[in-house]
């Protein structure tokens, strides 16, 4: 690996001081499982590497039924899983934190490093749109701003982040009444694979469980970013639950996906399996309201 | 060049101290200054688990951790496992079941399957096989480390 500087932050006022000054010679490190690699295969140079995964801010992990939850950006992903309360009120985020990697990368690996990685295919990017998350950015001037995470990816590999800023939590609300969500991936293997296409789903359901009051879809590895397919979970609001208005939802996600050809799957299985797999997302959370 | 950092950590239960380069690795410190050579490089990418170790108590990837993180922390590898005169009883079962070829990922295996019954000391098949899934071996076709694992499981719990 080429030689540079690793300076672990104290505070998240030193970390995007340390991170301004070097632009985009700079980095911050959480868990590493993709910029190590990155900075190994000479894919990315830097001058410096900013350990924040030991700032308070970026370690939170707090749910409250009232307010939502408050997740760090650097807590790793097992951190997540292995909470009772979290997987009950967000278990489409738990879908994806539980298929990233293996043991030892889920050991490492953070939801807030997922996001920043970029990758059209992450796995938790998807739930955390359909869950409403938004990100809370610092900046190097002290100042903090808000950022829904479907408006946070820009391009492969690019998001909004300016010169300083860190990514430091993510706010999601809490889950309303008969509402949960769902995430799941096609790959050619069991575990331990990228997403040739990921959807996740959450509904929100009336009180007999019958009809769908709201629902949110998202999408992976069928666009340079994560998509949010807005007509899609819009088109079910008020409707009766029925394979019909899921199957128009479907319809309207696959309509806003523009997949490329590559060595995961051509663009036509990729359309395809949009479909299918908006179709499992949809009808496994309102399985799990149904269940709850 | 930037300046080697100075880590004091516990490795396998002692307090050890070490300069190393912001660039090393977890694994090239532990392989090429401290000569614990018993974790591998296998991808380097954190795809294969030869070099698994326990870092405060997670299984990781070693090739993924930067050796200057380590301060403050406790680590765990292969070579802290066995008593001078007793082998762990993963080791053991490992031994007894056949469960290594050419050796290479064994280390790795066996880290990995530590991690796994200090955490849950009953697995499944199942929970097994998708706990190793970082894990891989070109040798054995995996039947054999799985059987060694349960049995482990069986001798331990």
């Amino acid at each position: 690996m080429r030689a540079f500087e690793y300076v672990p932050a104290k505070t998240v006022a030193e970390a995007t001081s340390l991170l301004a000054e070097k632009g985009d010679q700079a980095k911050p490190l959480a868990g590493g499982t993709d910029l190590i690699v990155m900075v190994r295969e000479n894919r990315r140079q830097l001058e410096r590497m900013v350990d924040i995964k030991d700032l308070p801010e970026t370690n939170v992990l707090s749910y409250s039924p009232d307010t939502g939850l408050d997740l760090g950006a650097a807590v790793p992903c097992h951190k997540i899983y292995a909470d009772d309360a979290i997987s009950a009120a967000y278990p489409g985020l738990i879908d994806a934190a539980k298929i990233i990697g293996g043991t030892a990368i889920q050991g490492r690996a953070s939801v807030g490093g997922n996001l920043c990685n970029a990758s059209p295919a992450a796995d938790t990017i998807p739930p955390l749109i359909v869950l409403g998350a938004i990100c809370v950015i610092a900046g190097a001037d002290g100042s903090t701003r808000e950022v829904p995470v479907e408006e946070f990816c820009t391009a492969p590999g690019q998001t909004v982040l300016e010169r300083g800023e860190l990514l430091v939590s993510f706010k999601v609300p809490a889950p309303p009444q008969n509402s949960s969500s769902f995430y799941l991936r096609f790959i050619p293997r069991n575990e331990m694979d990228i997403a040739v296409v990921g959807a996740g789903a959450s509904v929100v359901l009336d009180d007999a469980k019958t009809s769908i009051v709201s629902a949110r879809i998202s999408l992976a590895a069928v666009a340079p970013t994560p998509l949010l397919a807005e007509e899609a979970g819009a088109s079910l609001a008020g409707k009766e639950i029925s394979d019909d208005a899921i199957n128009a939802a479907a319809e309207a996600a696959q309509a806003i996906a523009r997949p490329i050809s590559d060595m995961r799957g051509t663009a036509e299985q990729r359309t395809h399996l949009v479909g299918v797999l908006t179709r499992r997302a949809l009808n496994g959370a309102i399985q799990r309201v149904k269940e709850a | 060049m930037p300046r080697k950092v100075h880590v004091q950590t516990t490795i396998n239960g002692e307090t050890v101290e070490y300069l190393c380069e912001p660039r090393q690795s977890l694994l090239e410190v532990l392989r090429d200054v401290l000569h614990l050579t018993g974790a591998k490089e296998g991808c380097n990418n954190g795809n294969c688990g030869a070099c698994s170790v326990i870092l405060d108590g997670r299984l990781v990837n070693s090739c993924l951790v930067l050796g200057a993180e380590l301060e403050g922390k406790s680590l765990e590898t292969i070579e802290g496992l066995a008593d001078p005169d007793q082998l762990d009883p993963i080791q053991d079962a490992f031994l007894e079941n056949a469960a290594l070829q050419c050796g290479i990922c064994t280390p790795g295996f066996i880290m990995a399957a530590k991690a796994l019954l200090d955490n849950n000391p009953n697995p499944t098949e199942y929970e097994i096989r998708y706990w190793l899934a970082g894990n891989l071996c070109r040798c054995t076709g995996y039947d054999k480390i799985v059987r060694a694992v349960q049995d482990a499981a069986q001798t331990t719990s």
